[in-house]
């Protein structure tokens, strides 16, 4: 390379600039910064989060939040606060009662991971936490019908009661599977969506008929 | 086994054919007239034979039908083996649920719609919603007929659930394992025709249940006469249609045999429905 020996850099030129390359995303430092930050940001952080999730629920819109950034924190609060308030009915030793704090557990996550695999096997795109999230968040529904049920019980049991409770139920239900259909079926087989969406709505259907069926002792 | 390797060296086309095969190998078919002679006399015929034969002979795109009757070699350790089961679209369940409601006297089940692809969905799905049909309306029914007596709480009987399913799903999964048993211990000693792999004869049991799900709803009216003929109805139904799937598979052995058969499994039917209902 003769032609270069000749090239010089003139010393009255400054040299200046950034030798670090910019980096695209401020991950990796946020990640280490995050064991800095006070305990009550990470908390926050998380149920901002849990609480977004739920207002998806709500007003079911086709977007990938829900799917992408999955937690379980939601489905487990919704499960247990449903159980325990499932609880206090009729529980007689000698007669039949109601289902156990342990029984609605099982039947909700046992469920959820029957169906999870039955729409993976039918050649379902989403993950299997994926998945598990959506359900366990679009309990939320049912889980409100409880509330309103054990209020309404309170106010008395007659026919107008179970009239009221039949009606808010049955909407809960179908709020629910919307919900959970609205974000499920799309990951789906087109010529199989009644296939997966037949499996949630009976187990949102099995989980009102419990909520319906509730009477206090 | 030396097939696998051979896949290496096949043509694309038959790469691709053996690839969309369906998982069916130990069924023997008279609908395939070609394969007839070859397994005849061996029911659990290797993958590897008839794979050869399709890599040495032709392969156009029409011999599909033969492919149908090959496994594809997932190891069962793989979550893709376990998808293989569960092949198909809404319609074919539909079809199979409405070959089992409306038995055409003469047409097989097995034949006529599970044939290449036996699957899991129906049956197992079938199975949980009777499950919770039976107690569900087991509960109503109670309530009904209890509803004018002041001392009468209402429990929802939450048991049921778990016995009912144990019932059930034992029923759906190990008579078709002792009957399949029976079926190939009989066939080692009479030459039969038709034989049924284990999985289609799950798929019928399983399909074959599918008219007890509104006969239970049915069953929450209170009334003894509606009860009785609901139930015969609906086990005449789901008799049938077992029967003619497995008539043809007993009716060349011994005639008391062939006759114990048949009738055992419309015993243990019947004593199912009693037993549910």
């Amino acid at each position: 390379f003769a032609g270069l020996a000749d090239v010089s850099i003139s010393e009255d030129i400054p040299v200046e600039g950034e030798i670090t390359v910019p980096v695209g995303s401020h991950s990796p430092d946020e990640d280490y910064s995050t064991l800095d930050e006070p305990v009550r940001d990470t908390i926050l952080r998380d149920l901002k989060a849990v609480g977004k999730k739920f207002v998806h629920v709500m007003y079911p819109k086709k977007s990938s939040t829900l799917l992408r950034d999955w937690d379980l924190w939601g489905p487990l609060v919704l499960c247990v606060s449903l159980a325990l308030m499932l609880q206090g009915g009729s529980a007689d030793s000698k007669d039949d009662g109601g289902p156990q704090f342990a029984e609605v557990f099982v039947i909700i996550w046992f469920g959820a991971v029957v169906i999870t695999l039955n729409s993976k096997l039918l050649g379902g795109t989403i993950s299997f936490f994926q998945s598990l999230c959506v359900l366990g968040y679009c309990i939320l529904p049912l889980t409100v019908a409880m509330l309103v049920c054990r209020l309404v019980l309170l106010a008395g049991s007659g026919t107008v009661s179970f009239i009221i409770r039949l009606i808010v139920v049955a909407a809960m239900f179908g709020w629910s599977t919307l919900a959970s259909t609205a974000f499920l079926a799309d990951s789906q087989p087109p010529n199989r969506k009644a296939l997966v969406v037949y499996p949630i709505s009976l187990f949102y259907f099995v989980i009102s008929w419990m909520i319906l069926t509730f009477t206090p002792q | 086994i030396a097939s696998p390797v051979m896949y290496l060296f096949a043509e694309f086309d038959d790469a691709a054919n053996l690839l969309a095969a369906n998982p069916d190998a130990t069924t023997i078919s008279i609908d395939e007239p070609v394969e007839i002679p070859k397994n005849q006399h061996s029911r659990r015929q290797e993958t590897g034979r008839e794979e050869d034969d399709e890599l040495l002979g032709t392969d156009d795109s029409d011999k599909t039908e033969l492919l149908a009757g090959q496994k594809k070699s997932a190891p069962f350790w793989t979550f893709e083996y376990y998808q293989m089961f569960f092949d198909v679209d809404t319609y074919q369940v539909l079809d199979r649920i409405k070959g089992s409601v409306f038995p055409v006297p003469g047409k097989n089940f097995v034949r006529l719609y599970i044939r290449s692809n036996p699957d899991l969905y129906g049956p197992f799905w079938i199975c949980a919603t009777l499950v919770f049909t039976i107690a569900i309306s087991g509960n109503l029914s109670n309530f009904f007929i209890h509803l004018g007596k002041p001392t009468y709480r209402y429990v929802p009987e939450f048991r049921k659930v778990s016995i009912a399913a144990t019932t059930i799903y034992a029923y759906a999964w190990l008579v078709p394992l002792a009957l399949w048993g029976f079926l190939m211990w009989r066939n080692s000693k009479v030459m039969n025709i038709v034989s049924y792999s284990f999985l289609e004869i799950v798929c019928v049991y399983g399909y074959s249940l599918f008219v007890y799900i509104p006969t239970a709803i049915l069953w929450i009216i209170p009334q003894k006469v509606v009860r009785w003929v609901l139930m015969i109805f609906s086990l005449c139904l789901s008799g049938s249609v077992l029967v003619m799937t497995f008539w043809p598979a007993v009716r060349d052995d011994n005639r008391r045999i062939a006759f114990a058969t048949v009738a055992t499994i419309v015993l243990l039917h019947a004593l199912l429905a009693v037993g549910c209902l």
